[in-house]
């Protein structure tokens, strides 16, 4: 067995184990050694995903994919959970279990990769589980808090759901096909029904992780009800890995006419359903729930394009990058301001918190697409694809969902910035402030390196 | 030199944003950098030159064939001369503000992107100022607007990315299009990407005079420029009257008529209608306003009507080439005067709020005893509205009309009727405000300060010069150049 294939994988693993050692020996106010320590391990996953970035094949017996798609996976998917875990030390301080958390997280972000990495659909099984299970304790993890325990619960019932569609859905795959590696699959799943239920069982149980309809409804309860830091790792990482899931999953069926124009109509009932419901969100969590549920509809355009243009998996990936850190911008201001919920508690940010104001309307303009932030980058190259690969009305819906959400982000963004402050507000500081800064340099920093960064994106997938 | 023209002002914004600076020195900084803008472009000028100069081009994104390419026409010269001397005279325009230096660095900002959108040979980098334009407007009405500011500002955000939302996807489609991808104008307008026929074409037409139609604006999606005009600060107003409603034409002539040709000539009647439509209810809705503000607001809708005429004949391929150029010419000396004598007007309405804080015209009269410099002034620009000869306006309608009766002459025919209302509307102003008797609350009010007559002094000589000498803005504008030849591409 080829162990170092699977080094950053490991990596994390084993951090994580050394972690909940530690939390067990350490006194509660010194768990902050904790954080240290994961975004030590982190740290080390992706600089081993980095220099794997060459290889190009299946190992493990064909269960995994070592390709770009991976890499970028093991790149950003540690990277942003790095910052996540910087929002959490001072929030988590008081809490009896702050240590346990960061081994929780990286459990989450090493089932986060190996659902980006799965080539076999058993192992896509095992990551989607393990990514949820995970993710079902991140979100009630203030048990004493009604509703954080309310956004567990959803999850989990909403995830449950999900997991016995998925599990269905390849034994239907295996059952026809005869077997359950892509490298086998790809290209020979029959064109008949049983099959394509299959298929679109696991298609629903992946739109369930990427937040997408109809696996949607957990989203805007976890990001209202889930630890802030939990909150932001749970609306990003999962929908990282599902993206590449999805993609891969897409490419093994290029004969079957019926999948991207489900994926299409799901695109468009996502981003309609979640910027309608973003709309009239009186509770600013809530509403960057929805609003990364409207993102998911736009990541699925360049599903619905896979195949039909080579620039269908760059778009996806360089979107869902800039969708990442975009979204943690806009939770670590929230985590920065204690979070701070109701949209009139944001009235007047910019005279008392102007670096959270201008973080917030750049994460929010970004999300929008408004030039030249990254978002408008990722958006473009959505858009493109999607014109290229013959959709194009798929790309007006998108273009009226647009508009749509402007609408919303301008209702945060405009007492913020033209009303008068009411009373004091609050801040977490130390490394949440920290994070802040350095996720709002690096959504600049997107736009100028967009070049690099475009060329680097992989065009295509194993198998 | 022109990215230069570009950048200045874009650092002063920045200088402005995190130096703590006082409120006079942000005001000069702001200022300053407009006018080493002007300066810088005046040198391109001076400099001279046929067809597309000044270029310069950095790569940004050369897989995707984006990069910053910046060069200019005679057209886009002309338009970028006059938006940084319209940004000059708005900056150096004196207003008691909170938050002096966010305005201030606001307005730089705001100069920058326009200047770069009418500097700018890569459609995306376009795309980029047209949008950053509409962020700058919105910062500066929500913040520093009076009355429902917020509402409109919103309005006005949501409504002008509707249709530069638009303008991204046509653009698109003309790179897929392109042999080889690229964003580069010159290429595109050297060999159109799309044949006449076909549904496609049609439909990347209707986006682009959607979106562009919807900054000019033309009826019947101008409903958000009257509440953006009233609730904002006058000099922002004048920017957004002398400035940004020019880049719907400009984007009109620049993509539509110059990229794709055919197809605009397929659909050339249509749009003339919608602009001689938008002359006549711009003018009638004008001349039912009793507010100031709304009533020059409408006028605008009235003017770019004019200029769509222009553009929608020059496209035509009917008639005579000679009228065809008449009326292109038209169209961007319209873009020019109406860029100056507007603005003119809104910073006079401007004037007006600072002193009484109101824009209802039966609430004013008498003016003329209490502040004649204002009366001259507003007098002087509303006759070179209305089309007064010997004045801008009347060189630019003048071409227009000469050009449309080459081509669609019951269009203009009809669009003369706009003529004689807009005439009506400003008369009718003149009377309310500065003759009459003067109501006791004004007996206060006070005239146009030195500096106010410096800058409206500046803009209306122009406006007189333009008005009895154009044939060096003509030379400049070099319209039969823009006019791309039928059958070329495609």
């Amino acid at each position: 067995m080829p162990i170092g294939d699977l080094a950053p994988e490991l990596a994390v693993l084993l951090t994580a184990v050394a972690i909940l050692l530690l939390a067990m020996v350490l006194p509660r106010r010194s768990h902050h050694w904790c954080a240290i320590l994961a975004a030590g391990g982190l740290g080390l996953a992706m600089i081993m995903g980095w220099s794997q970035s060459d290889a190009q094949r299946l190992t493990f017996s064909g269960t995994q994919a070592l390709d770009g798609a991976t890499t970028w996976a093991r790149i950003v998917i540690p990277g942003i959970t790095i910052l996540c875990v910087g929002l959490a030390p001072r929030w988590f301080a008081t809490d009896r279990r702050h240590g346990e958390y960061y081994a929780m997280l990286l459990f989450s972000t090493l089932g986060a990769l190996a659902m980006a990495g799965a080539a076999d659909l058993m192992q896509l099984v095992l990551a989607v589980l393990l990514s949820s299970v995970t993710g079902y304790v991140l979100a009630a993890y203030h048990r004493d808090w009604a509703i954080s325990l309310e956004a567990g619960m959803k999850y989990f019932l909403v995830g449950a759901l999900a997991n016995a569609i998925l599990v269905i859905g390849v034994i239907l795959v295996m059952g026809m096909a005869g077997s359950s590696d892509y490298g086998e699959l790809a290209g020979s799943i029959p064109n008949d029904p049983l099959a394509l239920t299959g298929l679109a069982l696991i298609l629903i149980a992946l739109f369930f992780k990427l937040g997408a309809v109809p696996g949607h409804t957990w989203v805007p309860d976890v990001a209202e009800g889930a630890p802030v830091p939990a909150a932001a790792f749970l609306t990003v990482i999962p929908k990282l890995a599902a993206a590449v899931a999805l993609y891969r999953l897409v490419a093994l069926a290029p004969g079957v006419e019926a999948l991207p124009l489900l994926i299409a109509l799901a695109s468009a009932a996502t981003m309609t359903l979640g910027n309608l419901c973003a709309l009239w969100q009186d509770d600013v969590r809530r509403l960057v729930g929805w609003s990364s549920v409207s993102q998911s509809g736009y990541a699925l355009m360049a599903v619905a394009a896979a195949g039909a243009v080579p620039e269908a998996l760059p778009a996806l990936l360089g979107f869902m990058t800039v969708y990442g850190i975009a979204n943690l911008v806009a939770f670590s201001v929230v985590a920065d301001l204690r979070g701070r919920t109701a949209i009139s508690g944001y009235n007047g940010l910019l005279p008392a918190q102007p670096v959270a104001a201008a973080a917030l309307a750049l994460a929010f303009l970004s999300f929008a697409g408004i030039p030249p932030l990254a978002g408008f980058l990722g958006k473009f190259a959505l858009f493109s694809a999607t014109l290229d690969a013959g959709l194009a009305w798929l790309a007006i819906v998108a273009v009226a969902n647009t508009v749509l959400s402007l609408f919303y982000y301008l209702r945060v963004i405009g007492p913020a910035f033209f009303s008068q402050p009411h009373d004091g507000i609050g801040t977490l500081g130390g490394s949440a402030r920290a994070v802040l800064w350095l996720s709002v340099a690096i959504l600049i920093a997107m736009t100028f390196l967009w070049s690099p960064i475009w060329s680097a994106l992989p065009a295509d997938l194993l198998p | 030199m022109l990215t230069l023209a570009v950048l200045i002002p874009l650092l002063a914004a920045l200088v402005l944003a995190f130096a703590p600076l006082s409120e006079a020195a942000s005001r000069w900084t702001a200022t300053g950098a407009a006018a080493l803008s002007l300066i810088a472009l005046m040198v391109v000028w001076a400099a001279g030159g046929e067809g597309f100069r000044a270029v310069a081009e950095v790569p940004w994104i050369p897989a995707l064939g984006i990069a910053w390419r910046v060069g200019v026409d005679g057209m886009s010269l002309s338009l970028a001369l006059v938006s940084a001397l319209v940004f000059v005279a708005a900056t150096a325009w004196p207003m008691k503000l909170h938050d002096a230096r966010a305005y201030y660095a606001w307005m730089a900002f705001l100069a920058g992107v326009s200047i770069g959108l009418f500097v700018t040979l890569d459609l995306i980098v376009f795309y980029v100022f047209f949008d950053l334009s509409l962020v700058g407007m919105y910062f500066l009405i929500g913040r520093w607007g009076h009355g429902d500011a917020q509402h409109a500002a919103l309005k006005f955000f949501i409504y002008t990315l509707a249709g530069s939302l638009l303008i991204l996807i046509g653009i698109i489609v003309l790179a897929l299009n392109m042999p080889t991808l690229t964003f580069d104008m010159r290429a595109m307008i050297d060999t159109p990407p799309l044949a006449a026929a076909g549904v496609v074409p049609g439909l990347v037409f209707l986006a682009f005079v959607i979106g562009f139609g919807i900054k000019t604006p033309v009826f019947p999606v101008h409903t958000w420029l009257p509440p953006a005009h009233v609730n904002a600060p006058g000099p922002a107003s004048a920017i957004l009257a002398g400035v940004l409603l020019k880049m719907g034409t400009y984007g009109l002539i620049r993509i539509p008529l110059q990229m794709m040709p055919e197809t605009f000539a397929r659909w050339a009647l249509p749009l003339a209608i919608i602009g001689v439509v938008s002359i006549v209810w711009g003018s009638i809705v004008a001349f039912a306003q009793e507010n100031l503000k709304r009533r020059i607001a409408y006028t605008s809708v009235n003017h770019m009507g004019y200029t769509v005429l222009g553009i929608a004949v020059a496209g035509s391929a009917l008639g005579s080439e000679t009228a065809r150029q008449l009326a292109l010419t038209g169209a961007v000396v319209e873009m020019i005067a109406h860029a100056l004598i507007t603005g003119a007007l809104f910073l006079i309405a401007g004037s007006v709020w600072q002193r009484a804080e109101d824009y209802h015209l039966p609430n004013f009269g008498g003016l003329a005893g209490t502040a004649p410099r204002l009366t001259g002034a507003a007098t002087l620009a509303a006759f070179a509205s209305l089309g007064l000869p010997g004045l801008a306006g009347f060189v630019a309608e003048l071409q227009i009309f000469v050009g449309a009766f080459g081509v669609y002459p019951w269009l203009a025919v009809i669009g003369l009727l706009g003529i004689l209302i807009t005439a009506a509307l400003f008369l009718r102003m003149l009377r309310q405000m500065f003759f009459g008797d003067l109501p006791a609350e004004r007996k206060g009010f006070t005239d146009l300060n030195r500096t106010e007559t410096v800058l409206l002094t500046a803009l209306l000589a122009l406006v007189v010069l333009i008005g009895i000498w154009p044939t060096w803005l003509l030379l400049l504008i070099d319209a039969p150049s823009l006019i791309p030849a039928i059958g070329a591409g495609g």
